[in-house]
């Protein structure tokens, strides 16, 4: 039997285009300092640290924790790296976990963080390579194709895409950590946003960001005698598949559908639309909402748009997902799957504030990477598993 | 009293040398001839054109190979709107994912001669090659591809490939 | 605590240069360490690869890695931006808690994609020691110097290790320097980077070192001696070049004690120190003595694929406990500059 895992500390910095008011160090600081205040802890009490980012070429600083050392007061600490495209704050927060259920560590710093105004995103992310065909159109221009396949598939309306991003931001304007505050956005506004890869419209695309979050988690004994708000940890589970290989469902593909049956079997959850009460899922551009609704088992194939379109991921609806605004509305890329791992815990810790949705017994967080390939997810609970 | 220091500049250059790899050569010089060859698995016997390395599914090289195409289907696509640093397309223009006939696998590229609008998933397409003394062992040897105009493709015909 | 063994490995001949693909240069090691196991793909719980876009030349080069572990059905998988011994680390963590039975583990480095010496300079702190560019080697020679002033080693010592590491590697068909050569050679040899001499520095190179773990069950089935991992642990030093020593290895000495090196003989040390002095001050900082054979393989100074190279040195020590030639071996790994990171594994037999 391993050893139980709880989050007993959550911290999160103002995200922003552009934080030129801190360094690199800085930024993690101010959430590590967050992180470990709401723990009731120090670094002193830290037995491990375990950061995760996505390219360090984003920022241009080869593997940034040994320089960050310092700023973390590590020396004499294991700090170990993780790095897994755009899942890498949700992979993270897993390695970070099994530091702890594997009786190793028993308590542990996480970190993800992203400081993409230091660096030249664009250029980071598609450095021309010889032999191929560079089509220049980003991260939009691979998922675009792919959402069209969805639409074309489920026969979902066009405005789908704009209701969840309306949501989204929507919701974001009751979060203070939150990059875009943009409280004045309507479904008739949002149809008028241009399309930047069509059927992708501007509104539906995230935005890049500078930000940072830190998790503390701790064994049973610590969190059991922890005098604060906890969320435990019932099951993680992470699948990879190939990029690219004939026949592969990209809209849904298999690694997501193994992903989310192993968490919910390990989390012994039959039904998760009946038993999850709050959902941070990592949604980068709009159509991924009801896309993942079918991947991971909370909505029927073909039928996630309506449940967008019937209100139920709304903050007040049956399955609220992404209370906090999610990706759509903060994306620092190394610590947005974090972010949904810790709004998570949030919500189960009773901290969100105004996006705090009543009742959450047990809440999910998700994150995926790479060509829709890498996923990490997680459970967290109010009662121990 | 000076200003506070918020941030500084540190250019990074880095030169490196990239290998397309020995699986991938014969595609490459194919490309020279104005040819497309793709490589079959031989385990599950698909065809990847452009090759990979592997079959990423079977985890094998990839082995003998097949002459495939010219021509191919619009799987997917999409209409690319915004512009990019180094972008030296005009927008708005078509990316799209193309299932080259004989291959199993879509690779991505342009689409033009055509109104954006009027691209569809199913379009049936064929590249258009730079002069031959401009080629290189690229795929950027096809400038884009064009409709054919021949009748679109079924959807069921290449729906396994979305 | 579970027993966990690693039962097999296998490496890439190292080279200076290749054509191959990542891809190319991983798959063939993959193969090969399932064979040596006597597995398949399917009999792999979990999979952990580290690697470093840095070297590749390319964000999210991992990502094509994927490409060679056959990972269909989807695959149990991690990435960490670190020598593959990190990524042991991390499948030795998962098979503790339970989460998996046995694990691929592998690391892989192109160092020839761009030049070494100045990418490592990208380790630096960013801000203000980084935009100097100061290379690899120069790094190392500031240390070096640092030593010989304090005493700590002496150029003779230097030449000693040197001269050991390549007679050594005479014997391993990995290794991409060899040769024997004499304390009195090496010291008339050219500096270059005053005090280093050419053979005080590693041979950087491409390469693959793929190990393959298992719990006590698994372990015991499919091999007739595992290299049971009786302590396992890394540490991390400030990277702040004035605020830190130059002679002694704090994080090592801390892994070495936690991981217990020093609770037993030590039979053979295979130790990632890529710089002779530095494996002067590792010896030291591990608390070995003449007892142990260190790098028989020739260690990181005659074979250096980054990413890979410290996996290798686990592999070598665990490759001379399941051949029978030692019942306790330490494997060690290392990152930063000055050695700033340091991973201790302790082997045994039964």
């Amino acid at each position: 039997m391993a050893e139980r895992c709880a989050v007993i500390g959550v911290g999160q910095t103002k995200h922003a285009s552009c934080r030129a008011d801190v360094s690199i160090a800085g930024l993690v600081r101010e959430a590590v300092d967050r992180a470990l205040e709401s723990a009731h802890t120090t670094m002193t009490e830290i037995d491990a640290i375990v950061i995760g980012k996505a390219p360090d070429m984003l920022e241009g600083v080869m593997m940034p924790e040994l320089y960050l050392v310092d700023a973390l007061a590590a020396a004499g600490k294991p700090v170990f790296r993780v790095h897994t495209a755009g899942s890498v704050g949700g992979a993270t927060a897993i390695v970070a976990c099994q530091h702890v259920t594997s009786g190793v560590h028993r308590r542990v710093l996480t970190i993800g963080f992203e400081k993409q105004s230091d660096g030249n995103a664009m250029w980071a992310l598609s450095v021309p390579l010889p032999f191929g065909m560079p089509v220049h159109a980003g991260a939009g221009g691979y998922f675009s194709p792919i959402i069209r396949s969805y639409i074309k598939r489920s026969g979902a309306p066009g405005h789908i895409g704009c209701m969840v991003a309306v949501k989204d931001r929507t919701n974001a304007c009751k979060n203070p950590y939150a990059h875009l505050h943009e409280p004045d956005w309507t479904l008739e506004k949002a149809m008028e946003s241009p399309m930047l890869w069509d059927p992708v419209r501007m509104i539906e695309t995230c935005p890049s960001s500078d930000g940072a979050i830190a998790l503390v988690l701790a064994n049973e004994s610590i969190a059991d005698a922890h005098d604060g708000p906890k969320a435990w940890v019932h099951a993680t589970a992470m699948r990879s598949e190939p990029t690219q290989f004939a026949g592969r469902n990209q809209v849904s593909p298999k690694a997501s559908e193994d992903c989310a049956a192993d968490l919910w079997r390990k989390a012994g959850i039959t039904s998760p639309i009946e038993e999850i009460d709050a959902v941070e899922m990592y949604v980068p551009f709009a159509w991924f909402e009801p896309m993942w609704l079918e991947s991971l088992g909370f909505a029927p194939k073909d039928q996630g748009w309506r449940y967008v379109e019937d209100g139920v991921t709304e903050m007040s609806g049956r399955l609220p997902v992404n209370c906090s605004g999610g990706v759509l509305s903060t994306n620092p890329i190394g610590a947005s799957g974090m972010l949904r791992f810790g709004e998570a815990a949030m919500q189960v810790m009773r901290t969100a504030g105004e996006h705090q949705v009543d009742g959450v017994r047990k809440a999910f967080g998700h994150a995926y990477g790479g060509g829709s390939q890498f996923f990490a997810m997680w459970v967290v609970g109010a009662d121990k598993p | 009293m000076s200003e506070d220091v918020l941030r500084i500049r540190t250019p990074i250059g880095i030169h490196y040398r990239y290998s397309a790899g020995p699986n991938a050569s014969s595609h490459l010089r194919g490309l020279m001839e104005g040819k497309f060859i793709g490589k079959r698995c031989p385990s599950c016997t698909l065809v990847y054109m452009p090759p990979r390395s592997t079959c990423a599914k079977c985890g094998v090289l990839l082995g003998e190979d097949v002459e495939v195409g010219p021509k191919g289907t619009i799987t997917t696509f999409c209409i690319v709107n915004v512009a990019f640093l180094g972008q030296t397309i005009k927008i708005p223009y078509v990316a799209a994912t193309i299932l080259i006939d004989g291959a199993d696998l879509g690779m991505q590229h342009l689409i033009q001669e055509c109104e954006t609008s009027d691209v569809r998933m199913g379009m049936r397409v064929e590249p258009v090659w730079k002069p031959r003394e401009e080629w290189q062992p690229s795929l950027a040897n096809i400038t884009h591809f064009r409709p054919t105009g021949e009748p679109d493709a079924d959807f069921d015909s290449f729906s396994g490939q979305l | 605590m579970r027993d966990v063994a690693i039962i097999a490995s296998a490496q890439m001949a190292n080279v200076s240069t290749t054509t191959a693909t990542p891809v190319e240069m991983l798959l063939p090691v993959i193969n090969e360490a399932l064979a040596n196991a006597g597995m398949s793909r399917a009999d792999i719980g979990f999979w952990c690869h580290g690697s470093c876009d840095y070297m590749t030349g390319q964000p999210f080069s991992f990502v094509m890695a994927v490409d060679a572990l056959g990972a269909w059905p989807p695959i149990i998988e991690s990435h960490v931006e670190a020598d593959g011994a990190f990524a042991l680390y991390e499948a030795w963590l998962k098979i503790q808690a339970g989460e998996a039975e046995t694990a691929l583990v592998f690391g892989n480095g192109r160092s020839s994609s761009g030049d070494i010496n100045r990418t490592l300079s990208l380790q630096l702190d960013p801000y203000v020691v980084a935009p100097l560019w100061p290379d690899d080697r120069s790094i190392a020679a500031i240390q070096a110097r640092a030593c010989l002033e304090a005493g700590v080693v002496t150029s003779r010592q230097m030449a000693a290790v040197a001269v050991r590491n390549h007679r050594n590697a005479q014997s391993n068909p990995n290794a991409l320097r060899s040769g024997s050569y004499s304390v009195e050679g090496l010291l008339d040899a050219e500096v270059v980077a005053d005090p280093l001499r050419a053979l005080d520095c590693p041979a950087h190179a491409d390469g693959v070192t793929a190990v393959i773990l298992a719990s006590a069950d698994t372990a015991r089935r499919l091999s007739t001696r595992p290299a049971w991992i009786r302590g396992i642990d890394h540490r991390i030093d400030t990277q702040n070049l004035g605020n830190r020593s130059m002679t002694t290895l704090p994080s090592a000495i801390v892994a070495a004690h936690k991981a217990g090196v020093g609770n037993d003989k030590v039979d053979v040390a295979e130790l990632h120190a890529p710089f002779t002095h530095q494996e002067l001050l590792l010896t030291a900082a591990l608390g070995l003595t003449d007892a142990t054979n260190i790098n028989p393989s020739g260690g990181a100074l005659c074979a250096n694929p980054m990413m890979s190279a410290g996996l290798a040195r686990l592999a070598e020590a665990a490759s001379r406990i399941i051949n029978g030639t030692a019942d306790r071996a330490v494997g060690h790994a290392s990152s930063g500059p000055w050695m700033q990171q340091n991973l201790v594994c302790v082997l045994e037999g039964e």
